[in-house]
Protein backbone atom coordinates (compact mmCIF):
# COMPACT_ATOMS: atom_id res chain seq x y z
CA UNK A 1 0.00 0.00 0.00
CA UNK A 2 2.79 2.53 0.79
CA UNK A 3 4.56 1.77 -2.44
CA UNK A 4 1.42 2.54 -4.39
CA UNK A 5 0.93 5.63 -2.51
CA UNK A 6 3.91 7.33 -2.83
CA UNK A 7 4.41 6.59 -6.30
CA UNK A 8 0.89 8.08 -6.82
CA UNK A 9 1.36 11.05 -4.44
CA UNK A 10 4.90 11.78 -6.50
CA UNK A 11 2.51 11.83 -9.17
CA UNK A 12 0.49 14.23 -8.12
CA UNK A 13 2.85 16.73 -6.84
CA UNK A 14 4.96 17.07 -10.11
CA UNK A 15 1.43 17.23 -12.35
CA UNK A 16 0.10 20.45 -9.66
CA UNK A 17 4.45 21.78 -10.14
CA UNK A 18 3.35 21.71 -13.33
CA UNK A 19 -0.02 23.50 -13.88
CA UNK A 20 1.22 26.89 -13.02
CA UNK A 21 -0.20 29.81 -15.48
CA UNK A 22 2.63 31.31 -17.18
CA UNK A 23 2.97 32.74 -20.15
CA UNK A 24 0.77 30.61 -22.49
CA UNK A 25 -1.69 31.91 -19.91
CA UNK A 26 -3.63 28.28 -20.55
CA UNK A 27 -5.48 26.79 -18.98
CA UNK A 28 -6.79 30.15 -17.30
CA UNK A 29 -10.17 28.46 -15.58
CA UNK A 30 -10.66 26.24 -12.81
CA UNK A 31 -12.46 24.13 -15.15
CA UNK A 32 -9.73 22.91 -16.61
CA UNK A 33 -7.31 23.02 -13.77
CA UNK A 34 -9.99 20.75 -12.55
CA UNK A 35 -9.68 17.68 -15.77
CA UNK A 36 -5.88 18.13 -15.86
CA UNK A 37 -5.03 17.81 -12.44
CA UNK A 38 -7.79 14.34 -12.42
CA UNK A 39 -5.79 12.98 -15.30
CA UNK A 40 -2.59 13.72 -13.59
CA UNK A 41 -4.14 11.53 -10.49
CA UNK A 42 -4.91 8.45 -12.61
CA UNK A 43 -1.73 8.60 -14.79
CA UNK A 44 -0.26 8.53 -11.42
CA UNK A 45 -1.74 5.64 -9.88
CA UNK A 46 -1.90 3.77 -12.85
CA UNK A 47 1.79 3.75 -13.00
CA UNK A 48 2.14 3.41 -9.41
CA UNK A 49 -0.02 0.14 -9.47
CA UNK A 50 2.21 -1.28 -12.34
CA UNK A 51 4.74 -2.01 -9.92
CA UNK A 52 3.19 -4.16 -7.28
CA UNK A 53 1.59 -5.85 -10.08
CA UNK A 54 4.57 -7.01 -11.79
CA UNK A 55 6.14 -8.24 -8.77
CA UNK A 56 3.09 -10.72 -8.29
CA UNK A 57 4.29 -11.44 -12.22
CA UNK A 58 0.91 -9.94 -13.41
CA UNK A 59 2.20 -9.13 -16.60
CA UNK A 60 -0.58 -8.17 -18.40
CA UNK A 61 -0.28 -5.04 -16.04
CA UNK A 62 1.77 -3.39 -18.85
CA UNK A 63 -1.40 -3.28 -20.92
CA UNK A 64 -3.09 -1.05 -18.95
CA UNK A 65 -0.16 1.51 -19.02
CA UNK A 66 -0.71 1.13 -23.06
CA UNK A 67 -4.57 2.06 -22.24
CA UNK A 68 -3.56 5.39 -20.62
CA UNK A 69 -1.68 6.29 -23.64
CA UNK A 70 -4.20 5.63 -25.89
CA UNK A 71 -6.27 8.63 -23.57
CA UNK A 72 -3.45 10.30 -23.53
CA UNK A 73 -3.47 10.88 -26.80
CA UNK A 74 -7.36 11.52 -26.97
CA UNK A 75 -6.03 14.53 -24.73
CA UNK A 76 -4.22 16.00 -27.10
CA UNK A 77 -6.63 16.01 -29.80
CA UNK A 78 -9.17 17.21 -27.63
CA UNK A 79 -6.85 19.86 -25.78
CA UNK A 80 -6.40 20.65 -29.89
CA UNK A 81 -9.72 21.00 -30.93
CA UNK A 82 -10.93 23.15 -28.18
CA UNK A 83 -7.94 25.64 -28.84
CA UNK A 84 -8.52 25.93 -32.44
CA UNK A 85 -12.18 26.74 -31.97
CA UNK A 86 -11.14 29.49 -29.38
CA UNK A 87 -9.25 30.94 -32.07
CA UNK A 88 -11.21 31.73 -34.51
CA UNK A 89 -12.65 34.76 -31.66
CA UNK A 90 -9.66 35.86 -31.06
CA UNK A 91 -8.01 39.41 -32.51
CA UNK A 92 -4.53 38.19 -32.43
CA UNK A 93 -4.36 34.44 -32.97
CA UNK A 94 -2.22 31.73 -31.37
CA UNK A 95 -0.98 30.20 -34.32
CA UNK A 96 -1.31 26.37 -35.54
CA UNK A 97 1.96 25.59 -34.53
CA UNK A 98 1.18 27.12 -30.58
CA UNK A 99 -1.56 25.14 -30.27
CA UNK A 100 -0.15 22.37 -31.71
CA UNK A 101 3.09 22.69 -28.61
CA UNK A 102 0.43 23.39 -26.19
CA UNK A 103 -1.50 20.42 -26.76
CA UNK A 104 1.46 17.91 -27.47
CA UNK A 105 3.06 19.53 -23.76
CA UNK A 106 -0.36 18.52 -21.95
CA UNK A 107 0.16 14.70 -23.38
CA UNK A 108 3.36 15.07 -22.60
CA UNK A 109 3.30 16.06 -18.91
CA UNK A 110 1.07 12.96 -18.13
CA UNK A 111 3.62 10.75 -19.58
CA UNK A 112 6.40 12.47 -17.21
CA UNK A 113 3.74 12.27 -14.16
CA UNK A 114 3.31 7.73 -15.24
CA UNK A 115 6.80 7.80 -15.28
CA UNK A 116 7.58 9.87 -12.14
CA UNK A 117 5.18 7.83 -10.10
CA UNK A 118 6.62 4.43 -11.69
CA UNK A 119 9.90 4.96 -10.76
CA UNK A 120 9.13 6.43 -7.21
CA UNK A 121 7.23 3.18 -6.83
CA UNK A 122 10.08 1.19 -7.82
CA UNK A 123 12.42 2.71 -5.17
CA UNK A 124 9.64 2.41 -2.00
CA UNK A 125 9.56 -0.85 -2.79
CA UNK A 126 13.13 -1.74 -3.16
CA UNK A 127 14.62 0.32 -0.72
CA UNK A 128 11.77 1.63 1.44
CA UNK A 129 10.36 4.99 2.11
CA UNK A 130 13.18 7.28 2.44
CA UNK A 131 14.36 6.07 -0.58
CA UNK A 132 11.66 6.69 -2.14
CA UNK A 133 10.98 10.79 -1.34
CA UNK A 134 14.50 11.41 -2.32
CA UNK A 135 13.80 9.53 -5.87
CA UNK A 136 10.57 11.53 -5.91
CA UNK A 137 12.31 15.25 -5.31
CA UNK A 138 15.03 14.02 -7.57
CA UNK A 139 12.62 13.42 -10.44
CA UNK A 140 10.65 16.63 -9.72
CA UNK A 141 13.49 18.49 -9.65
CA UNK A 142 14.20 16.77 -13.20
CA UNK A 143 11.18 17.56 -14.73
CA UNK A 144 10.65 21.20 -13.46
CA UNK A 145 14.06 22.13 -14.92
CA UNK A 146 15.13 20.06 -17.89
CA UNK A 147 11.26 19.83 -19.24
CA UNK A 148 10.80 23.25 -18.74
CA UNK A 149 11.73 24.56 -22.12
CA UNK A 150 13.79 27.31 -23.86
CA UNK A 151 12.56 31.15 -24.53
CA UNK A 152 12.98 33.19 -26.99
CA UNK A 153 15.50 35.27 -25.12
CA UNK A 154 17.68 32.27 -24.87
CA UNK A 155 18.41 32.44 -28.50
CA UNK A 156 17.73 36.06 -29.17
CA UNK A 157 19.05 39.33 -28.62
CA UNK A 158 15.89 41.99 -28.23
CA UNK A 159 16.57 45.63 -28.30
CA UNK A 160 14.47 48.24 -28.94
CA UNK A 161 13.30 49.48 -32.29
CA UNK A 162 12.41 52.79 -33.67
CA UNK A 163 9.22 53.05 -34.91
CA UNK A 164 8.79 55.39 -38.34
CA UNK A 165 7.51 56.07 -41.35
CA UNK A 166 9.13 56.29 -45.39
CA UNK A 167 5.88 58.35 -46.55
CA UNK A 168 3.25 55.96 -45.92
CA UNK A 169 5.05 52.87 -45.14
CA UNK A 170 5.80 51.56 -41.77
CA UNK A 171 8.60 50.38 -40.65
CA UNK A 172 10.53 49.54 -37.82
CA UNK A 173 14.24 50.32 -38.04
CA UNK A 174 14.96 48.99 -41.63
CA UNK A 175 12.35 46.25 -42.16
CA UNK A 176 9.04 47.72 -44.11
CA UNK A 177 5.58 46.20 -42.63
CA UNK A 178 3.06 48.00 -44.59
CA UNK A 179 0.85 51.01 -46.49
CA UNK A 180 -1.01 52.83 -43.97
CA UNK A 181 -2.90 55.31 -45.73
CA UNK A 182 -4.50 57.46 -43.34
CA UNK A 183 -2.94 60.88 -42.17
CA UNK A 184 -4.76 60.08 -38.65
CA UNK A 185 -3.79 57.10 -38.07
CA UNK A 186 0.11 57.41 -39.18
CA UNK A 187 -0.20 60.01 -36.62
CA UNK A 188 -1.57 57.85 -34.08
CA UNK A 189 0.95 55.27 -34.78
CA UNK A 190 3.80 57.43 -34.75
CA UNK A 191 2.89 58.72 -31.37
CA UNK A 192 1.52 55.56 -29.46
CA UNK A 193 3.08 52.36 -31.25
CA UNK A 194 6.21 50.35 -29.63
CA UNK A 195 8.70 48.05 -31.99
CA UNK A 196 11.23 45.66 -31.05
CA UNK A 197 14.73 43.95 -32.87
CA UNK A 198 14.99 40.50 -32.25
CA UNK A 199 18.41 39.77 -33.33
CA UNK A 200 18.66 36.24 -33.70
CA UNK A 201 22.38 34.60 -31.57
CA UNK A 202 23.21 32.07 -34.45
CA UNK A 203 22.04 30.29 -37.63
CA UNK A 204 19.97 28.00 -35.36
CA UNK A 205 17.97 30.57 -34.25
CA UNK A 206 17.99 32.39 -37.47
CA UNK A 207 16.20 29.39 -38.98
CA UNK A 208 14.05 29.52 -35.93
CA UNK A 209 12.54 33.11 -36.50
CA UNK A 210 11.94 32.11 -40.14
CA UNK A 211 9.30 29.78 -39.11
CA UNK A 212 6.07 32.23 -39.38
CA UNK A 213 4.37 30.07 -36.71
CA UNK A 214 7.00 31.38 -33.96
CA UNK A 215 6.67 34.70 -34.88
CA UNK A 216 2.70 34.65 -34.67
CA UNK A 217 3.53 33.06 -31.13
CA UNK A 218 5.64 36.17 -30.82
CA UNK A 219 3.23 38.80 -31.57
CA UNK A 220 0.39 37.04 -29.76
CA UNK A 221 2.65 36.88 -26.14
CA UNK A 222 3.13 40.25 -26.90
CA UNK A 223 -0.31 41.24 -27.39
CA UNK A 224 -1.81 39.42 -24.17
CA UNK A 225 0.85 40.98 -21.77
CA UNK A 226 0.60 44.31 -23.19
CA UNK A 227 -2.39 44.53 -24.50
CA UNK A 228 -3.09 45.18 -27.61
CA UNK A 229 -5.49 48.62 -29.49
CA UNK A 230 -6.36 46.46 -32.31
CA UNK A 231 -10.24 46.35 -32.90
CA UNK A 232 -12.27 44.19 -35.57
CA UNK A 233 -12.28 47.51 -37.33
CA UNK A 234 -9.00 48.87 -37.09
CA UNK A 235 -6.70 46.38 -38.64
CA UNK A 236 -4.03 48.69 -38.62
CA UNK A 237 -3.30 48.44 -35.03
CA UNK A 238 -2.65 44.35 -35.55
CA UNK A 239 0.48 43.38 -34.26
CA UNK A 240 3.09 42.29 -37.09
CA UNK A 241 6.52 40.40 -37.02
CA UNK A 242 8.62 40.66 -40.22
CA UNK A 243 11.61 39.61 -41.54
CA UNK A 244 14.47 41.32 -42.73
CA UNK A 245 15.00 38.60 -45.93
CA UNK A 246 19.07 39.85 -45.87
CA UNK A 247 19.81 39.58 -42.03
CA UNK A 248 17.04 37.26 -40.85
CA UNK A 249 16.68 39.59 -37.63
CA UNK A 250 12.96 40.43 -37.05
CA UNK A 251 10.88 43.37 -36.15
CA UNK A 252 7.72 43.32 -34.37
CA UNK A 253 5.09 46.42 -34.05
CA UNK A 254 2.63 46.26 -31.69
CA UNK A 255 -0.18 49.13 -30.41
CA UNK A 256 0.02 48.61 -26.95
CA UNK A 257 -2.36 49.79 -24.38
CA UNK A 258 0.45 49.95 -21.83
CA UNK A 259 3.28 51.88 -23.64
CA UNK A 260 6.20 50.07 -21.72
CA UNK A 261 9.12 49.27 -23.70
CA UNK A 262 10.95 47.38 -20.99
CA UNK A 263 7.96 44.98 -20.30
CA UNK A 264 7.15 44.36 -24.11
CA UNK A 265 11.15 43.42 -24.33
CA UNK A 266 10.40 41.35 -21.38
CA UNK A 267 7.27 39.52 -23.19
CA UNK A 268 9.27 38.79 -26.15
CA UNK A 269 11.91 37.04 -24.46
CA UNK A 270 9.73 35.13 -22.10
CA UNK A 271 7.91 33.69 -25.39
CA UNK A 272 7.94 30.31 -25.47
CA UNK A 273 10.30 28.24 -28.10
CA UNK A 274 7.80 26.47 -30.11
CA UNK A 275 8.97 22.40 -30.16
CA UNK A 276 7.78 22.98 -34.08
CA UNK A 277 9.35 25.93 -34.98
CA UNK A 278 13.29 24.67 -33.20
CA UNK A 279 15.37 23.66 -35.99
CA UNK A 280 19.18 23.17 -35.81
CA UNK A 281 21.11 23.48 -39.40
CA UNK A 282 24.33 23.95 -37.61
CA UNK A 283 23.84 19.98 -36.81
CA UNK A 284 24.03 19.16 -40.27
CA UNK A 285 27.88 19.31 -42.19
CA UNK A 286 26.18 21.18 -44.96
CA UNK A 287 24.65 23.76 -42.60
CA UNK A 288 28.02 24.32 -40.90
CA UNK A 289 29.87 24.45 -43.86
CA UNK A 290 27.31 27.68 -45.41
CA UNK A 291 27.43 29.21 -41.99
CA UNK A 292 31.22 29.96 -42.71
CA UNK B 1 -2.27 36.20 -41.88
CA UNK B 2 -1.02 35.27 -45.80
CA UNK B 3 -3.25 32.51 -45.77
CA UNK B 4 -6.97 34.20 -46.98
CA UNK B 5 -7.23 36.19 -50.37
CA UNK B 6 -6.83 39.99 -50.04
CA UNK B 7 -9.39 41.83 -51.99
CA UNK B 8 -9.58 45.54 -53.21
CA UNK B 9 -12.70 46.30 -51.80
CA UNK B 10 -12.79 50.09 -53.33
CA UNK B 11 -10.49 52.55 -54.60
CA UNK B 12 -10.96 56.19 -54.00
CA UNK B 13 -8.71 59.06 -55.82
CA UNK B 14 -8.98 62.51 -56.81
CA UNK B 15 -7.50 61.91 -60.50
CA UNK B 16 -10.01 59.92 -62.08
CA UNK B 17 -7.64 59.02 -65.06
CA UNK B 18 -5.48 56.76 -62.91
CA UNK B 19 -7.80 54.34 -62.28
CA UNK B 20 -10.31 52.14 -64.18
CA UNK B 21 -11.67 48.40 -64.00
CA UNK B 22 -13.84 46.08 -61.85
CA UNK B 23 -13.17 48.03 -58.52
CA UNK B 24 -16.13 50.74 -56.84
CA UNK B 25 -13.92 53.78 -57.54
CA UNK B 26 -14.67 57.16 -55.56
CA UNK B 27 -14.17 59.93 -56.95
CA UNK B 28 -13.27 62.67 -54.61
CA UNK B 29 -12.91 66.81 -55.23
CA UNK B 30 -10.34 67.16 -52.40
CA UNK B 31 -7.35 65.65 -50.49
CA UNK B 32 -9.62 66.12 -46.97
CA UNK B 33 -12.70 64.62 -49.12
CA UNK B 34 -10.78 61.51 -50.07
CA UNK B 35 -9.31 61.10 -46.59
CA UNK B 36 -12.73 60.99 -45.27
CA UNK B 37 -14.26 58.71 -47.90
CA UNK B 38 -11.42 56.33 -47.45
CA UNK B 39 -12.10 56.46 -43.75
CA UNK B 40 -15.73 55.44 -43.51
CA UNK B 41 -15.29 53.17 -46.15
CA UNK B 42 -12.41 51.16 -44.42
CA UNK B 43 -14.74 50.75 -41.26
CA UNK B 44 -17.68 50.42 -42.41
CA UNK B 45 -15.68 46.83 -44.07
CA UNK B 46 -13.57 46.47 -41.59
CA UNK B 47 -10.73 46.86 -43.82
CA UNK B 48 -7.49 48.88 -44.29
CA UNK B 49 -6.35 51.72 -46.44
CA UNK B 50 -3.53 52.02 -48.32
CA UNK B 51 -1.95 54.39 -49.87
CA UNK B 52 -0.47 53.80 -53.63
CA UNK B 53 1.56 57.73 -53.01
CA UNK B 54 0.09 58.72 -56.26
CA UNK B 55 -2.97 60.23 -55.13
CA UNK B 56 -4.87 57.09 -54.95
CA UNK B 57 -6.01 55.30 -51.93
CA UNK B 58 -7.41 51.84 -52.17
CA UNK B 59 -8.85 49.50 -49.55
CA UNK B 60 -8.00 46.29 -48.80
CA UNK B 61 -9.58 43.56 -46.56
CA UNK B 62 -6.85 41.72 -45.38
Amino acid sequence: MVIILSGTLAGILTRVLLLKLDYRQYPGYPHGYISHFSLGAIASALGAVAVPALMNKDFTAFTFLALAAQQFREIRNIERQTLENLEETRLEKRGKDYIEGIARTFEARNYLVMGTAFITSIAAMLAGIWAAVAMALILIFFSKTFMAGKNIGDICEVIPGQVNFKKSLLCVNEIDFMSVGLPEVRRKIMQEALGVMIKPKDDNARATLHDMGQRMAITHTAALVMGSKKEVDIPEFTPLARKNPDTGEVALYIMPVEKDMASLILAVQRTPLLESARVKPLKTQAGRIAAD
Amino acid sequence: MGEEAKYILAVITTDKNKVTGAVPIFIADSEEEKEKTALFLAKTLDAMVHDLENGIYFIVRH
